[in-house]
């Protein structure tokens, strides 16, 4: 059974001045391992608007391969800019999942656009980078993953996975939107998509995963991990009203596969909560696992889903 | 081609038995054995915004169009879903018979922040012969994609046999001029393909099928189209990016082209003989055309000034 043991938040985007696009957050950590350095993608905010909204830009923070809680580098620039008037990305790119294959970077990442009678859409877009993962182009100025016949809003959440050359999407997709005095809250669960050729999907069409909450649990993050001939899912989930406290708030969940499209869920093996006090002590919430050096390592957020970074885990046994 | 004109023959100020109507928009016939059934889309004010909702209804005519029969008398189709694609209006609303299955192909429109909307195309199924449509799911069938950025909408549906083809409109551009309130949107004509009317796919995705007239600026709508004498005849409306709603230089009129296998278009609006006339209820604009057979004739629905406020004509090719 997996145990995660803390090693404590790596990266606080307030310790980090001169980025006025990054003054708040550090949301969905997303590493790729090169070859000095783990750089991790993640996204972050500058200060809202007059009316209180906010965007989201995607960047990069690179990490010691030797000690993972040392900062080596940071991006100077966000890794793409947001999109032109009327377009899916127009007001946020958030969250990110990038993956490498041969030269060339691919992020995947949920485009934000404002609303009238719900605050906000999502739809998946896609970039590539030739430049090692600096610097990002869009391959078009619409989303790879938008909204279909039973997915009808908030395309959300990417993680991006390949396996003998197919391509693997999970991601979230919006169930409905409920009504609570003066807010408008989603609901969304987790599901999955596959590619020939990363652009265009084969739905599964379905969720993968139960609920273990009520019929309105939010499930995020689903963040999937091949492993001594298994798929292992880290995702986070919480009530859909009142949780941006402890008690409501995100947990991370944990699901098992042998075939990539039937899970088991079994939180009780997620091996990691909250801590009784510190920055993770309310909620802890969007993981991503990766392999080094031998080790198998968890980024995640803590309290108020990233707004002051991410931590950092190392599993001890198996998963 | 030469075509008689038959007039308005829907009038929203005087057809419809509830009193004047608030538009009748992009007419869509559906033939039938003892009747014609023209779906239309109209509007009522969206209470608490202060705008304008778009849903269906339809009136039916007799198969010579010389009388209505009859108007639907219960909601089509219900209301899209809060946060969905078509939760704020459905225009316009295209009907389209597979064999015994009565589909209805939703354009549906959902309200933006930075800009005035969004739209996508879903599908809805009939099983009462087309009096009521009952959504297949709350997201579109066709929607935006790395090439078409935003605003696809206007479906048309024909089979070849072997397989459905969609003609429909993507949005390319939206264009903020100084001193003007709001961007306006630019939109081209696309192509997509289906086996199943459920998923399609664009083969030609972000390159308009049809050339522009008034430059790259032009904005084209609503293709309509029909196979006769070995030809694919495709009607649209196009206009100028800007000043078009009040100015008839820059409104709406009627453009088209033909096709020999459906995919490669030449643009003939010449050929057509539908300008618009010097005086008169499509004299300032023609907009939103819908073409169909009917008596072994080729018909033509299509609204006049204003975007359809006061009604919609129809015309009979010779």
């Amino acid at each position: 059974m997996a145990t995660w043991r803390k090693l404590g938040r790596i990266f606080k985007p307030q310790d980090h001045a001169g980025r006025p696009w990054m003054q708040a957050f550090a949301q969905a950590p997303s590493a790729i391992v090169m070859e000095d350095r783990v750089r991790v993608y993640f996204c972050c905010r500058p200060s809202p608007d007059a009316a209180g909204n906010y965007v989201s830009y995607a960047a990069y923070v690179d990490f010691d391969p030797q000690d993972l809680t040392k900062v080596v580098g940071l991006a100077e620039n966000p890794i793409m800019p947001l999109g032109g008037v009327g377009t899916f990305d127009e007001f946020g790119t958030y969250p990110v999942s990038v993956i490498r294959v041969d030269d060339v970077t691919h992020a995947y990442f949920g485009g934000w656009t404002r609303c009238e009678s719900v605050p906000f859409d999502v739809a998946i877009g896609k970039a590539i980078s030739r430049d090692n993962g600096v610097t990002f182009a869009k391959i078009g100025s619409g989303p790879v993953l938008g909204r279909s016949l039973h997915e009808p809003f908030i395309i959300s959440g990417p993680k991006i996975r390949r396996y003998h050359n197919e391509w693997y999407l999970w991601y979230i997709a919006g169930r409905k939107w409920i009504s609570r005095i003066g807010r408008m809250e989603p609901v969304y669960k987790i599901r999955m998509a596959r590619s020939s050729d990363g652009v265009t999907w084969r739905r599964e069409d379905r969720d993968l995963i139960p609920n273990v909450l009520d019929d309105d649990e939010a499930q995020a993050s689903p963040d999937v991990f091949f492993k001594d001939g298994h798929w292992h899912m880290f995702f986070c989930y919480r009530y859909s009203v009142d949780y941006r406290g402890k008690e409501k708030g995100y947990r991370i969940g944990y699901a098992k596969s042998a075939d990539a499209l039937n899970w088991v869920r079994c939180d009780e093996n997620a091996g990691i909560g909250v801590s009784a006090e510190g920055w993770d002590s309310e909620m802890v919430s969007y993981p991503h696992v990766f392999e080094l050096n031998g080790g198998i390592y968890m980024l995640y957020l803590g309290n108020h889903v990233g707004r002051e970074g991410f931590g950092l885990a190392v599993l001890e046994g198996s998963l | 081609m030469r075509w008689r004109k038959r007039g308005k023959v829907f009038d929203t100020a005087r057809d419809h038995p509830a009193g004047p109507l608030l538009y009748a928009q992009s007419p869509q016939a559906l033939v039938m054995e003892d009747r014609v059934r023209v779906y239309y889309s109209t509007r009522t004010l969206d209470a608490g915004t202060g705008k304008y909702v778009s849903h269906v209804a339809f009136v039916e005519y007799d198969r010579s169009f010389s009388r209505i029969l009859s108007h639907n008398s219960r909601p089509i189709l219900s209301r899209g879903v809060v946060g969905a694609y078509d939760e704020h209006g459905i225009f316009p609303f295209h009907v389209f018979r597979d064999q015994d299955l009565l589909y209805g192909y939703i354009s549906g429109w959902s309200r933006r922040k930075s800009v005035s909307i969004e739209t996508a195309i879903g599908l809805s199924l009939s099983k009462d012969g087309g009096e009521t449509f009952v959504r297949l799911g709350d997201g579109p069938v066709l929607a935006s994609s790395p090439k078409e950025p935003f605003l696809v909408g206007d479906p048309f549906v024909l089979s070849t046999g072997e397989a459905f083809h969609m003609w429909y409109i993507f949005g390319v551009a939206w264009h903020q001029r100084a001193g003007q309130a709001a961007p306006e949107r630019i939109y081209k004509i696309g192509h997509a393909v289906s086996r199943d009317l459920k998923y399609w796919t664009k083969p030609t995705e972000g390159v308009p099928i049809i050339s522009d007239r008034l430059g790259e600026t032009e904005a084209q709508a609503l293709p309509t189209v029909i196979f006769r004498n070995g030809i694919f005849h495709m009607v649209f409306c196009y206009r100028a990016a800007f000043d078009f709603r009040a100015n008839p230089e820059n409104g709406y009129r009627l453009g088209y082209a033909t096709s020999s296998d459906g995919l490669n278009w030449t643009r003939e609006d010449g050929s057509l003989g539908m300008e618009r006339p010097a005086f008169g209820w499509d004299s300032a604009m023609m907009c939103y055309p819908h073409l169909f057979n009917l008596n072994g004739q080729v018909h033509l629905l299509y609204n006049g000034n204003e975007f359809g406020k006061t009604g919609f004509g129809l015309a009979v090719l010779e």
